[in-house]
């Protein structure tokens, strides 16, 4: 870890993964949309509206995902003050918030058809949505100073003290009686999810997985190349 | 605990000369829960049924009004530099702090409470678990606030920043406070509830300070 605490390292590391990444997040993208939305059954009961989930649940885990990625990053750049630990979690935040939207926006469509609302303040929905605030708050706190490094470790600390929100989401439809219907993938006896629509579900969540990590190496390089310029600005100046 | 009772003792000294600090908070309680009647209408059933909410609502954005004040003036005139280099520990400071707060904020607005109920039509099986619910929760709402307050010193737009960061982390003490009080109203025990809000209050005893006490060590460093 301690290895690429340098950035001239992540960098070149970021730009050797990111056409890889680039590749692989077209082509499970690709698959997964063919599959999910031509080639897969519709559901018994839930008919066509059922497609939506293949864009909705890993949407969900992408944003539970980027949020504890952030707050990991957030606990290194404080403990050993790796200033590309800061880099990676703040090149996070949009990503992350946009899955968290992008969750909220495809399970109020799916909600209508199938909940007969856009809606419900269940366990789940209202955890989400806090996540997204959680989002827009570390993002508001990093950009309110005028010292870009207070800005950072400012952030990192809310990140972790918001990181008591993950769990409460992913066991919310456990602990509480919600109209969100409980875990079918990540179980302990096993998915309870037909193949024909895990396949799907499955290259989904490698592509979103993939598109993540594609976006990230091009926002930590932007960042790093931004510090660069704003270095060479001021001794200039 | 020296430092602890020194810094409490202090603090209550400071809000007790500028008092009108405090009722100010307290007139904005009452005045927020006034509005409620006034948007939605005075009939008595619709106002018993939301009671319990406003009350909560209104306690909660009376309590965040002040915090950002919480180690502000410190922070603005060098006494939070002395503090962090203090032999007492931080984070006893950041007790002392919510204590105090606490006790400036969350033990008026506890007492004003009831005469929101009546303002309200809370029924009167309410207001016991009401205040119990007030008195167990409003100390969490301290102990976190003071974790936002002092990631927000010296942040541009400080006070509408610090609603952002911590209204969406009152949420849970929210959601227990106002089903305690519909639980009494409805003749069920109201006891879960309560024990979810001491349980609420005593993890954040234990967790805020430290991450309020390292959001003030990198505020002065």
């Amino acid at each position: 870890m301690h290895r690429f605490a340098n950035p001239t390292r992540f960098v070149a590391l970021a730009r050797a993964v990111q056409p890889w990444a680039m590749t692989i997040a077209l082509a499970t993208l690709f698959a997964g949309l063919w599959f999910g939305l031509l080639a897969s059954p519709p559901d018994y009961q839930q008919g066509e509206t059922v497609r939506i989930m293949y864009v909705h649940v890993p949407a969900a885990w992408m944003a539970m995902f980027c949020y504890t990625g952030m707050a990991g990053a957030s606990a290194v750049a404080l403990v050993w003050k790796h200033a590309v630990a800061h880099v990676t979690a703040r090149a996070t935040a949009p990503i992350g918030a946009a899955f968290t939207f992008l969750a909220l926006v495809t399970g109020s469509l799916w909600g209508k058809p199938m909940w007969g609302t856009w809606w419900v303040w269940d366990a789940r929905l209202t955890s989400v949505l806090i996540l997204f605030f959680l989002y827009l708050g570390y993002m508001a706190l990093e950009n309110a100073f005028d010292d870009r490094a207070r800005g950072q470790r400012a952030a990192a600390i809310l990140a972790i003290v918001g990181a008591v929100n993950v769990p409460i989401i992913k066991f919310s439809v456990d602990w509480w009686n919600t109209l969100h219907q409980p875990a079918s993938v990540v179980r302990l006896d096993g998915p309870s999810i037909h193949p024909s629509m895990l396949t799907p579900l499955i290259l989904m969540a490698v592509g979103y997985t993939a598109f993540y990590i594609w976006v990230l190496c091009l926002r930590v390089r932007a960042d790093i190349n931004m510090s660069k310029v704003r270095a060479l600005k001021l001794r200039n100046a | 605990m020296n430092g602890f009772s020194a810094l409490l003792k202090r603090d209550l000294k400071l809000a007790y000369r500028q008092a009108s600090d405090s009722l100010t908070v307290l007139a904005f309680f009452v005045l927020a829960t006034v509005l409620f009647p006034l948007a939605v209408g005075p009939e008595p059933a619709i106002l018993a049924r939301i009671g319990a909410g406003v009350v909560w609502v209104a306690a909660l954005l009376a309590a965040m009004l002040s915090m950002d004040r919480m180690f502000q003036s410190d922070y603005d005139d060098g006494t939070l530099e002395l503090l962090v280099i203090a032999p007492a520990p931080l984070e006893l400071c950041v007790l002392a702090k919510a204590c105090a707060h606490w006790l400036t904020t969350g033990v008026p607005l506890i007492v004003a409470a009831p005469l929101m109920g009546l303002f309200l039509n809370l029924d009167p099986a309410g207001y016991g678990t009401l205040l119990l619910a007030l008195a167990l929760g409003t100390p969490s709402l301290s102990l976190i606030g003071a974790v936002g307050a002092a990631l927000v010193l010296g942040a541009r737009r400080g006070g509408a920043l610090l609603s952002l960061l911590i209204l969406p982390l009152f949420v849970p003490v929210l959601i227990f406070g106002v089903g305690a009080v519909e639980a009494a109203l409805t003749d069920i025990s109201a006891r879960p509830q309560l024990f979810v809000l001491g349980a609420l209050t005593l993890a954040a005893l234990a967790l805020t300070p430290w991450p309020a006490a390292a959001a003030l060590r990198q505020a002065v460093e």
